[in-house]
């Protein structure tokens, strides 16, 4: 149903920027303007809309809404919730990204199965996933405000620094870990550069625009997808969702990102 | 003892404290292998021994890929003693195939069918052909490597043995061990080794 209608001429675009192409620094600004040009058009905005008719529609066994979801700023409090996470959570004891907070509020609030919830998280361009539109909408309720992941509580502090450890942990049948390709300024993978994550700089730039829509494909990606799919070219066997590992990640990448405005919902090529 | 003294003292060993948990705040790689074991699932070919270390990728790891030069020699030669040459001598094959090899990126994850033949993936990090734009930056462009390094046998074997296992040559390399891991076979690593230095190679023009 979110189809684009200009997906083709946007491809379109990148076609033509492609084959008038002579150095790698012409690529990169070509590159840079067609980015400018999709996000100018992003249908991010039709994600963030179904999202808000999903927060509100009762589910789930127990037949109610999730507008008593708690992220941190009290019960259905979303200005700005995302822009303090991953947080720690009383409730669960855990430290808690987005999705994984979405996971608990679909569990003990509608009464749906882990299982359940979880089922079908990563959807597709014909048929997005619940999770992808929640995501568009509660994050894109933080834009404009300025990141500011704490580290205060203990557990926080111990998720940022397990994150970190993560970052460079290098295993898997190619030896890489997440600082192979995001540890070292001003590298590419084949046309893509890649932001240097353990920066302030480039977590700042490229966290501040997750989840986002990815015009390639046509879909919106949320930020445990895009951990997941990682993983999967380290060569890794697969993370679990919202699981504390990928929480970890993501608090190592929130808290350098920290003191950059949230402008995401994004747009990616 | 005032409730002021009190107050300070208490706040003193939670300093203390605290300055303890700084000191062993970074979690030991045994510690991020537990969290794995844990969070992470089996999937398609990634099994879960994938994310145990060997002894390279343990020491890279905690060295943040600076081991004492004293530690490099002694693995690095470890590395090469376990790269296996082809039998017959022969480092080249067909540098046609190597090129298909050269621009795949496929092979190992969890979603690549067991078995079926991967590549090499070089174009993500390399350059290589001059006529092909489109190049990653991770490791050093290979453009012309021929002219620069030569054709002769020992430059073949070098060249082969990097593909087999870079780490051999450069312990901490961020280059996969492409023969040591079982992603290329030995045909495959030959048709590399030409398309690298075969004076027909798009490579070498």
């Amino acid at each position: 149903m979110l189809r684009v209608p200009s997906r083709a001429l946007l491809a379109g675009l990148a076609l033509t920027a492609a084959a008038s192409l002579v150095h790698a620094d012409d690529t990169n600004k070509e590159i840079q303007k067609y980015q400018r040009m999709t996000a100018e058009s992003s249908p991010v905005e039709l994600w963030e809309l179904e999202g808000a008719d999903l927060w509100k529609k009762k589910r789930g066994p127990n037949n109610v809404s999730l507008e008593r979801c708690d992220f941190g700023m009290g019960p259905g409090v979303l200005k700005g919730a995302y822009a303090h996470m991953p947080r720690y959570f009383e409730d669960t004891g855990r430290v808690q990204d987005l999705e994984s907070r979405l996971v608990t509020c679909m569990t003990t609030l509608q009464g749906f199965t882990e299982k359940e919830a979880t089922k079908r998280v990563f959807g597709n361009a014909d048929k997005p996933s619940d999770m992808e539109y929640l995501a568009a909408y509660i994050a894109g309720q933080s834009r404009g405000v300025r990141m500011q992941v704490s580290t205060k509580n203990p557990k926080a502090k111990a998720a940022y620094d397990m994150g970190k450890a993560l970052f460079f942990y290098r295993a898997g049948a190619w030896d890489f870990s997440c600082a192979s390709c995001h540890g070292t300024e001003g590298k590419r993978i084949r046309m893509q550069e890649l932001p240097v994550l353990s920066s302030p700089k480039g977590a700042r730039g490229t966290y501040t625009t997750w989840p986002g829509y990815r015009v390639s494909v046509s879909q919106l990606k949320t930020l445990q997808w895009r951990i997941n799919d990682c993983f999967r070219q380290q060569r890794f066997p697969e993370p679990k969702y919202g699981s504390d590992a990928t929480v970890a990640l993501t608090m190592y990448m929130a808290v350098n990102a920290n003191g950059a405005t949230y402008r995401g919902p994004g747009t990616k090529r | 003892m005032t409730k002021k003294s009190i107050c300070y003292s208490l706040g003193a060993v939670a300093a203390a404290l605290a300055a303890v948990q700084i000191a062993r705040a970074e979690p030991t790689p045994l510690e991020v292998r537990a969290l794995l074991h844990k969070d992470f699932h089996a999937k398609g070919q990634a099994t879960m021994s994938r994310v145990d270390q060997d002894d390279v990728q343990w020491l890279c790891t905690v060295t943040h890929n600076k081991p004492s030069a004293k530690r490099v020699k002694e693995m690095e030669i470890d590395q090469l003693a376990a790269i296996v040459y082809p039998a017959d001598g022969k480092y080249m094959g067909d540098w046609k195939k190597g090129a298909k090899i050269a621009a795949s990126g496929a092979g190992m994850t969890w979603k690549d069918k067991p078995g079926s033949p991967g590549g090499g993936g070089c174009y993500n990090c390399h350059q290589l052909a001059p006529s092909q734009p489109s190049f990653g930056t991770i490791g050093p462009s290979l453009a012309h490597f021929a002219e620069k390094r030569g054709n002769t046998l020992e430059a073949q074997k070098y060249v082969y043995g990097k593909i087999y296992n870079s780490k051999a040559f450069n312990l901490c390399s961020e280059m996969p061990r492409f023969g040591t891991s079982g992603s290329l076979s030995e045909e495959q690593i030959k048709d590399l080794t030409a398309y690298v230095l075969d004076p027909a190679s798009p490579v070498n023009q």
